[in-house]
Order: C-alpha cells, then sequence, then structure tokens
C-alpha cells in the first residue's frame, strides 16, 4: 500500500513546521478534494498534516473588516449571520457550491486550494500538463466543454471550479497566509494564477504556507447583488458560467459595482474594466448589454465551450438584471 | 422501537430503511478475500506481457490471475463465440477491459497491487466515434433487424406535409447506487456459492453452469436484495466470471466490487443512437408514411440490439411504415438493454417527430394523435387486449392544465422563462412468461410463497403478497414471499416488465390450487365450503399444505390479440431566455398498464420513470474521448443523474382497468413504459416554450442557447 504518515496538531507553529520540513508533506482540512485526488493517484503525499484541530474557526468583525478563519466550513460561512448581512453575495456563492454535505466538511483554505476537475487531470493514464508537466493538454483538441475562455495558455485551458473564491474576488478579500518565517497578506486576486507555461501551479501559495484567515473590508454591496450559476442540473454540479454581481445603486445611477465571473478561467475571473464601465451608468438593460460585451474581450473557445462565449455575456446581464431587481 | 406496515407498505420496506437488509456485499464468509480488477488502459490490440512480480510481492497479496494462469473454465477451452471469455484471450476489445484480477486479504491491499501489475500491449488502430461511423454505415454490411415494410416504403417523401429529422442519443450508463460485484465462493466437490447483483438468479446459475460446465445444482445463487438494475443486472458479466476463477484457484471465496469508474465500461450501457424519421400526413392530418431508421451502438466482440424501431410499427394509423435497424459495432464495451430499453430511445425520435408533424399541421399535438389511434393494431392486424390510451389523453391533460397550452410556440413568458407543455407517449410489450411458484398454506394461518424471482427495487414481493392476499383472504403480514434463491422454484429474470404478469400468475395459479384443497379437505372432513383454511387443517391435523405450481405462459386467447402497457407523460417546462436552463416544472405520467395490484409500489415505478426520463432529457450523458477510447466524465460528478432539485411533484394517474386476456390479475407491466417517451415530453415543451426543437439529448443549456 502506499504508506503515508498521518499527523495532527492543534498548534500552528508545529503544524507550519511539519510541512516546511518535508517536501512530499501536505495540509489536510475537510479531505473532500485531496482525498480523491489520492485515491485516483493523482497525488500521493507522504505525510498528511491534519489542520482540523487549529484555532482558525473563527468569524469576526475588527475595525469594520471580516474576519475569516481558514478553517471555517462551507456551511457555517454561509449560515453565519454577519455574512447574510454584511456579505449576502458570498452567502449566495456558497450555498451555490457542491452539495449540502459536502459543504459541511469543505473548509475555506480547501475549497480556495481545490484543483480543477479537468476529466484528464483526473484520470492518470492520459496527457495532462497540470498533473504531469511536458505530457501535453488532453483538453485542447478533446473534451473541453467545460473549460476556459479567458487567459488560456497553450498548455492548460482548465478553470478553477470554485463558486466560493468567485464571491470572494468580487469582495476584494485578502489572503493571511503564514509560514515559519511569519505572516504575509496578499489580495485575494492575487492568490490564483493563471496557467501560463507552469499549469502545475495553480496559486501563489508558497512551499511551506498555511492559509490562515481572509479579511473582507466592509462595503455597501450587500443591496443590490447576485451570483447566478448556471449549470447542468439544479444542484450538485459545477459552474458552465457563474457570475458574482453587486451593484450600488443611487437614483437609478450605478455609483459602485463589482463583477466577477466562474468557470471561464484558471482563477476567478474580477471584470474590474467592466466595473469601471458601468460606475456612472444608468442601471438599465442597455448598460448592462454594453457591459456584457466588454467583459468578452480576449475571450476565445476551444470547440466544446464556444457555446460560453454566449453564455457568459447573457449570464452577466441576467445577473446584474436580478441585482438590480433586488432591493 | 416498532414499526407497522399497512396493506399498501413495501413487504421489505423496515428492513430497507432499518439496514437489515442485505445486499450481496454485506455478506461476511469465513476467511473472505478481496479482488481487484486489472483493466486495459489502451482501446485494441493485444496483450504482450504482464508483470505481475510486484504484486505479487506486495503484502496480503494471495494471487494474480490473467490469460496466462487462470484456472480452466470448461465451457471457455472451445476457441471463438461471444461473449467475451474473460482470461481466454489477449485481445483487447475496449478500453477498461478487466485483463487480470488481484487478490489479496484486504481490499485495500488489493487496490494497492492491482496498481503494481505492469502489462505491456501492442496497440491496434480503433475506433470509438459512433457518428463518425455511420457515414460509411451503408457501404458496410451491418447488421441489426430484418428491415419491415408494410405498403410502400419511403411513403412520407410523397405526403402533402412531410416530416424528415435526425434524432440523437447519447451513450448513457444505468449507474445503479450499488456498484456492481460478487462474492464467489468455490467450495469442495465443486459445489458454487454466490451473493450476486443479479436480475435473475437462475440465469446466473445457468451461466456459471455452463462456463465451468459443472451442474446448475452445485451452484447456489443468493440475491435477495439488489440495490438497482436497471437492466445492467441481466446478465452474467466477465468480472463476475473473474471473481468465481479466483475463488475456484484460490479454494477462497473472493468479493469483488468494481469502482464507479469501472461501471462506465465493463457493465454494459444504454447505446448511443442516431435515428431518421421520415413522417407524412395529408393536410388534414391523417399519417400517410412513417419511415424510421434507427442506428445503434454495439460492440466488434459482441452483438446487442434491441426495440429501437418498434414502436413506429404500429403506435399510430398508417398505411404505410417500412423500418431499418442498424448496429454499428465499435470498440467499446458491450451494450445492454437499460430501463425503457430502446423502446425508450425510438419514442424519443418518434414522438418529437409526431409533435414536430402536428406543429406543422397547426393542429394539437394530442388532436394528432387522436386521429391517428389505431383501432386494432396495424402490424398484426388484430386487436389490442386493453387499451385506454385516448382516455389517458384526457385524464392526463386535464391535470397538467393543457388547456393553457398554447400552440404557438413562445406564447407564455414569465419574465426570463418561458413556459411550455409538451406530452409524449410511451408503449412496451405487456410479456408474460412461465414461472413456477410454491405456495405453504400452514395451519398457523400464514402463508408462504417461494419462487427464484428477484426484485431489483419494483416492489416484487410486495405485488405477489397482494394478489395472494386478495385472493387467500389472508392479511398481507401473515404471507410471505421468498425471492431471490435458485433453489427456489424457477422463474424468469426480472426484465421487460414482465416479472409482475410472469410470476403473480404463478402466485395466482398457486393460490387457486391451495384453496381448492382446502376445500377438498373441507368436504371431506363434512366441514363448510367456506372454513377458514387454519380450521380445515387443524380439523384434518396437518400442520401445512404445499402446492407447486407452474402457470402457462399464456391465455389460449393470447395469440389472438396485441399485448401492450401505454402511458402517456405531460410535461411543463421553463427555458431560460438568456442561459438555456431548462427546468421540469410539472409532471403528469398516466399509466394504461391494466389493473394495479399495487398502487403505492405501482406509483413509485412511475415516479422513478420520470426521474430516470428528467435525466434521459436534460442531463444523462456518458463523454467518451474518441482520441483515447476513454469516457472522461465517469464519476457521480460529473456524469449527471437528475438531483432531487430537478425533480417537480409528480402527478401519477393510472387507468386501473383489468386487461382481460394478459394474465388473471389483468395487470400488465410498467417498469418500462414509466420512462418510455418521457423524454419526448420534454423536448416537446422545450420548443412549445421556445420554438426551439432540440433533437440531440440531453437537453443542457449550450444546446438550447446555440439553437
Ligand atoms: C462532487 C463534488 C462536487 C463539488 N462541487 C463544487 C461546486 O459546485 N463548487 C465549488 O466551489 N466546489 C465544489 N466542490 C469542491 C469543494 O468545494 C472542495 O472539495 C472543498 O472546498 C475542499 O475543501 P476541503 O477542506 O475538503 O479541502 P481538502 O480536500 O482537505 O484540501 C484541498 C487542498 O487544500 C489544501 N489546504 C486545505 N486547507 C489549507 C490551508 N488552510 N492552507 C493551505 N492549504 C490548505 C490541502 O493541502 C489540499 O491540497 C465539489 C467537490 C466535490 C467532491
Ligand atoms: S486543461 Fe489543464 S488540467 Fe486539463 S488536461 Fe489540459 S493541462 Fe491538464
Amino acid at each position: 500500500m502506499i504508506n503515508f504518515q498521518f499527523v495532527r496538531t492543534s498548534v500552528i507553529k508545529t503544524a507550519l513546521g511539519l510541512v516546511s520540513k518535508d517536501s512530499k508533506a501536505t495540509f489536510i482540512a475537510g479531505g473532500t478534494n485531496l482525498v480523491d485526488l489520492m485515491k485516483r493517484g493523482v497525488t500521493a503525499p507522504e505525510k498528511l498534516i491534519d489542520i482540523n484541530h487549529l484555532p482558525l474557526k473563527q468569524i469576526e468583525l475588527k475595525n469594520n473588516v471580516l474576519h475569516i478563519g481558514a478553517l471555517v466550513s462551507n456551511s457555517a460561512l454561509a449560515e453565519n449571520q454577519l455574512v447574510k448581512e454584511k456579505f449576502p453575495l458570498l452567502m449566495l456563492a456558497l450555498k451555490a457550491g457542491a452539495s449540502a454535505q459536502l459543504r459541511n466538511v469543505a473548509t475555506v483554505g480547501g475549497n480556495m486550494m481545490q484543483r480543477t476537475r479537468c476529466g484528464y487531470f483526473y484520470d492518470t493514464t492520459m496527457p495532462c500538463n497540470k498533473r504531469q508537466p511536458g505530457s501535453g493538454c488532453g483538453a485542447i483538441g478533446g473534451y473541453n466543454r467545460m473549460h476556459a475562455i479567458f487567459g488560456t495558455s497553450e498548455f492548460c485551458i482548465a478553470v478553477h471550479p470554485s463558486d466560493m473564491c468567485v464571491g470572494l474576488v468580487a469582495l476584494d478579500a485578502q489572503v493571511v497566509l503564514a509560514s515559519i518565517k511569519g505572516e504575509r497578506k496578499i489580495n485575494f486576486i492575487d492568490f490564483h494564477r493563471l496557467a501560463g507555461t507552469t499549469p502545475e501551479k495553480d496559486n501563489n501559495l508558497q512551499k511551506g504556507e498555511l492559509i490562515v484567515r481572509l479579511e473582507i473590508p466592509i462595503n455597501n454591496l450587500n443591496k443590490n447583488f447576485h451570483y447566478l450559476k448556471v449549470r447542468d442540473r439544479t444542484s450538485y454540479a459545477f459552474a458552465l458560467v457563474s457570475v458574482a454581481a453587486a451593484l450600488e445603486i443611487n437614483n437609478n445611477t450605478i455609483s459602485n459595482a463589482r463583477l466577477a465571473m466562474g468557470g471561464v478561467a484558471h482563477k476567478p475571473w474580477r471584470l474590474q474594466l467592466v466595473e469601471e464601465f458601468l460606475k456612472g451608468k444608468p442601471a438599465t438593460t442597455a448598460t448592462f448589454e454594453e457591459a456584457a460585451k466588454l467583459a468578452m474581450n480576449g475571450a476565445k473557445g476551444f470547440g466544446e465551450n464556444d457555446f460560453k462565449l454566449k453564455l457568459a455575456p447573457n449570464t452577466i446581464i441576467e445577473a446584474l438584471t436580478l441585482a438590480k431587481a433586488k432591493a | 422501537m416498532e414499526f407497522f406496515i399497512d396493506e399498501n407498505d413495501r413487504v421489505d420496506g423496515i428492513e430497507k430503511v432499518t439496514g437489515k437488509a442485505k445486499y450481496f456485499a454485506e455478506y461476511q464468509l469465513p476467511g473472505l478475500t478481496y479482488g481487484v480488477l486489472v483493466t486495459s488502459t489502451i482501446t485494441k490490440g493485444k496483450i504482450i506481457a504482464i508483470d505481475t512480480k510486484a504484486a505479487k510481492n506486495a503484502p496480503g497479496v494471495l494471487d494474480v490471475l490473467s490469460h496466462l494462469n487462470k484456472p480452466s473454465a470448461a465451457g471457455y477451452e472451445q476457441a471463438g463465440g461471444s461473449p467475451m471469455k474473460i482470461f481466454y484471450t489477449d485481445q483487447v476489445f475496449f478500453n477498461g477491459q478487466p485483463i487480470a484480477i488481484v487478490v489479496a486479504d484486504t481490499f485495500e491491499r488489493a487496490t494497492y497491487a492491482a496498481s503494481l501489475v505492469k502489462v505491456s500491449y501492442e496497440k491496434t488502430a480503433f475506433n470509438t466515434d459512433f457518428e463518425a461511423s455511420i457515414k460509411d454505415a451503408a457501404v458496410k454490411k451491418l447488421q441489426g433487424a430484418p428491415p419491415y415494410v408494410r405498403g410502400i416504403a419511403d411513403a412520407y417523401k410523397t405526403a402533402e406535409v412531410k416530416v424528415e429529422q435526425t434524432y440523437k442519443m447519447p451513450v448513457e450508463t444505468h449507474n445503479p447506487m450499488e456498484l456492481h460485484g460478487i462474492i464467489a465462493d468455490w467450495g469442495v466437490n465443486d459445489k458454487v456459492t454466490v451473493y450476486a447483483k443479479t436480475q435473475g438468479v437462475k440465469s446466473t446459475q445457468n451461466t456459471i453452469a455452463n462456463v465451468f460446465k459443472i451442474p446448475a445444482e452445485n451452484i447456489q445463487v443468493n440475491s435477495q436484495f439488489v440495490g438497482g438494475g436497471f437492466g445492467m443486472a441481466l446478465r452474467t458479466w466477465p468480472l463476475e466470471i473473474a471473481a468465481i476463477m479466483a475463488s475456484k484457484q484460490l479454494k477462497k471465496p473472493v468479493k469483488l466490487i468494481i469502482t464507479r469508474d469501472q461501471m462506465f465500461t465493463m457493465v454494459g450501457n444504454r447505446p448511443a443512437a442516431y435515428q431518421k424519421i421520415g413522417l407524412g400526413a395529408t393536410k388534414d392530418g391523417k399519417i400517410t408514411g412513417i419511415t424510421h431508421t434507427a442506428f445503434g451502438q454495439s460492440a466488434t466482440y459482441e452483438n446487442f440490439t434491441e426495440g429501437v424501431v418498434n414502436m413506429s410499427k404500429f403506435m399510430y394509423d398508417s398505411e404505410n411504415v417500412n423500418t431499418n435497424y442498424y448496429v454499428i459495432p465499435l470498440d467499446m464495451g458491450v451494450p445492454i438493454w437499460m430501463r425503457g430499453p430502446g423502446e425508450a430511445t425510438g419514442a424519443f425520435a418518434l414522438e418529437s417527430a409526431i409533435d414536430e408533424m402536428a406543429f406543422a399541421l397547426d393542429m394539437d399535438p394530442l388532436d394528432f394523435r387522436a386521429k391517428n389511434d389505431p383501432e386494432q393494431d396495424p402490424s398484426q392486424k388484430r386487436p389490442f387486449s386493453s387499451k385506454y390510451i385516448k382516455e389517458a389523453y384526457k385524464l392526463g391533460a386535464a391535470k397538467i392544465g393543457w388547456n393553457n397550452r398554447k400552440n404557438k410556440p413562445g406564447s407564455i413568458v414569465e419574465g426570463s422563462w418561458q413556459i411550455g407543455y409538451g406530452v409524449s407517449v410511451g408503449v412496451f410489450n405487456a410479456g408474460r412468461g412461465r414461472a413456477s411458484v410454491k405456495g405453504i398454506l400452514k395451519a398457523d394461518g400464514t402463508l408462504v410463497l417461494q419462487s427464484a424471482t428477484s426484485d431489483i427495487g419494483p416492489g416484487t414481493g410486495t405485488g405477489m403478497t397482494l394478489i395472494a392476499s386478495k385472493l387467500m383472504n389472508i392479511p398481507v403480514y401473515k404471507i410471505v414471499f421468498e425471492l431471490g434463491d435458485s433453489s427456489l422454484p424457477p422463474a424468469p429474470s426480472q426484465g421487460g416488465s414482465a416479472t409482475l404478469s410472469t410470476v403473480g400468475s404463478a402466485v395466482n395459479d398457486v393460490c387457486v390450487a391451495l384453496k381448492s384443497t382446502i376445500a377438498e379437505l373441507a368436504a371431506n372432513s363434512n366441514m363448510d365450503a367456506t372454513s377458514n383454511f387454519v380450521d380445515v387443517l387443524k380439523k384434518n391435523n396437518l400442520p401445512m399444505i404445499e402446492k407447486t405450481i407452474q402457470s402457462s405462459q399464456n391465455n389460449p386467447e393470447a395469440k389472438n390479440y396485441s399485448m401492450y402497457s401505454f402511458s402517456i407523460h405531460f410535461v411543463q417546462v421553463k427555458v431560460h431566455q438568456l442561459t438555456g436552463v431548462v427546468k421540469v416544472n410539472k409532471i403528469v405520467s398516466v399509466g394504461d398498464s391494466g389493473k394495479i395490484v399495487s398502487p403505492k409500489t405501482a406509483r413509485s415505478q412511475m415516479v422513478g420513470g420520470a426521474v430516470g426520463g428528467i435525466g434521459m432529457a436534460l442531463t444523462e450523458e456518458a463523454i467518451l474521448d474518441n482520441r483515447y477510447g476513454r469516457y472522461v466524465n465517469n464519476n457521480f460528478a460529473d456524469y449527471h443523474v437528475p438531483v432531487n432539485a430537478d425533480v417537480p411533484d409528480i402527478d401519477v394517474i393510472f387507468i386501473d382497468k383489468p386487461d382481460p386476456i394478459v394474465n388473471p390479475m389483468g395487470a400488465k407491466g410498467m417498469g418500462e413504459i414509466a420512462l418510455i417517451g418521457f423524454a419526448g415530453a420534454v423536448a416537446n415543451a422545450v420548443f412549445n416554450a421556445t420554438g426551439k426543437r432540440i433533437r440531440s439529448l440531453p437537453i443542457t443549456p449550450d444546446k438550447v442557447l446555440e439553437a
């Protein structure tokens, strides 16, 4: 059997020490992704460091910034009163993800770190640059209906599958990372990467680093918001395209906007240029349509996912429309 | 805690919900070992070598068997023939083919050791591309069904109004929750006991007897509870033979359960299909010609055919009908019937085309169907034993609110959603086979009935108990129906919606026989003819009486009739104008399947059929990468069966009128009609909502958006 060590600690420092020493050590949180990957032979860590007992389960408001521990479960986060009140967009994104059973054990950190669902990545007999750099990309020229239309490279066209992260990127979240050297804070938008020439790297977490918490500054985007996820069945399916939209509207004029997409890129896809475009415009269908068109700059299909070139802008229009209608 | 069932409940309901019901994998035999399969990673070619050294040296491993070292299976010694003889060939016929079995003391160790087996192959060119293979189909000599012609072939071409379209169906996999497998125990003196997942304990017994050339009596097959079959457990698969070989070799019981991804390759699937329908009608809506040509996916090493074009021959009254059915052999695992089988595939095409024609004629699709409803079976020129389809149309239409439907597509809009209504019919042969049942009537007031039939979920025991209860006037809780055991009186496999008709008839006959024995005993002992059997048995000092009866296959009258069960499905859907998402809002399914013997389980069949129908219509598709011959969505996250949130409340209506011919209960099967036609109703509703005709299943958002 492929033997591995299983170490449990309730001390952050110990966890960091363990993972920094051992190049084949990895954290395990809810295990909903990691265990599947181990079972399929995609990854074979020699040491699992169970971080579920680390003190990273708090959700607190400090100086108008919401702090969310990395081990808060997806369902606890979605049900949290502060989240419901201040960041209902995040709540919707969370609830659109996976199934109730999965959300009960899936953690914030694990959700950010979950790997792509590309079928070639999971089948070790097929080529995949992400799993085995240099082996080729099975999805290009193959089954790529679920794949990216933005920021792709000739090495990988996979998407990041998370819903939660689409909400977070729209909310200007920040990520606090810890290692034995100390803590650092980066913008959520800089956490995930595009595939480029190194598709094996999903994000900028350094070896030995632990996600400890998220910080989201309070905003006024809790009135006109929507998370719209288009998928092949009503629940328990990954997004074909999803859109997180939030607007501040005064006298039918948009004063602030946030817009991000899921299911379209190797990272949660924030649309800052479109947000800028929306500001100062009337909150009308015509504006939304123009915004959607703008959002598609640079989009490129790979055959089976060409439909996303139409679905993505449509979903933006509908999400903005529903966000506007909310108040 | 105590539980009570009322007479409509499943007799095994409490066992099922409390976990007492034992499924094959749950049997703990002493010394049980675990088998794990090694499968091919190429699609076609030859195995050159299998290096098992590392696997054999791995901890806990007992043996690794393949074609190089298997124990003999006498029935496989002769060369050639079908089905695939596992471990008797070095040929690879499809990707994911089982080519070796590793047996170890634990499942985990066997799994690991299986990963250490190194196989080298000589690859050859292969073809798994169904649609591309149809293009040159004409020039190849394809197998299939004999062509059928009534009247003039292709008469639709000269009709006043015609519809000529192509309909596509992807590969679907059965994928019940319970994974496939077997526990095999080859004991001394070639006595074999298996715990199987099977729709037919007798068929499993016979297959094993034939493969190993041992007497059937030597083989005991147990399969009391089955966690869903849908057709995939209608045959004994090579993997089961592999486990039995391993047990024979090791002289130990071997348990083999395949993985979810293996469920996509080695236990069959609903074949992909490509169908062309030509429909001709007069301007006033009389059908003048139906041409139905279907291609089905099959395998190179074994042929599989099914009744895709059957319905077109008799469902509508047309002087001219011709059908063709071909299968395309591909380098893929061989398909097998999946609920509703070919008829469900065919109904999608025919019923879509009927809807297209009604639209072309500007007729209400129900009126169009009613106008072309035949008085008798036009293909056999004989009456139907019973058929109340027009009544079913009316009941279903009233329930769904058909009068709210507008014939013009896109007429009903609610916010971003368009609303539409659709209808489609389903039909399936009301088959009846021959079965034996033993009845044991006891002086303690109970009745035990035994038959080697199966219950893959529909509630066979419940139905049989209710039949006996009514006839014998014994409360259901005093009746036990035993099944799933090959030593019981023989019965056919559970398939083709025939169990209730077949085994139920034998239950009926055995009850009648028991009653007449009681009546005789009563008369002989000077008791009243209406005396309770308990009193009669006691008076005669009999602890029990027994009767075993084989039911005759059919009423002698049956040959003068066509016997079918019918269904009609109504759905209301909403389709999102911007995203193409389709949601089924309302379902009304009407079953015309004779007398309903067991209302609760019958309803449950219709509900299950509708859920399966939503899957067929909207979500299910097994996707294969033709460059590699491998499935890319072979797991439950990516192969989408409907979830609860996809399923609205389902109204089920039964005509519930006895069929006078089919069997003594007047009951016709309904497992298949619950699904057959459903997908067509959804596709027709999507058209009515949007004006977009989607002719390729499943109807996913991308197809709606791009139509
Ligand atoms: C069938 C299925 C359907 C799903 N559908 C959806 C969906 O629709 N939308 C969606 O968003 N998600 C979906 N998911 C994914 C699910 O959200 C993730 O599996 C889950 O969030 C992972 O969290 P976890 O705690 O279980 O992570 P684990 O599996 O424990 O870990 C995943 C990875 O994260 C690393 N990790 C975990 N915590 C930390 C930390 N604090 N710091 C650094 N590294 C860490 C681990 O080392 C590991 O590499 C689905 C999953 C499944 C199995
Ligand atoms: S898209 Fe990325 S993950 Fe998928 S096969 Fe290509 S390289 Fe691998």
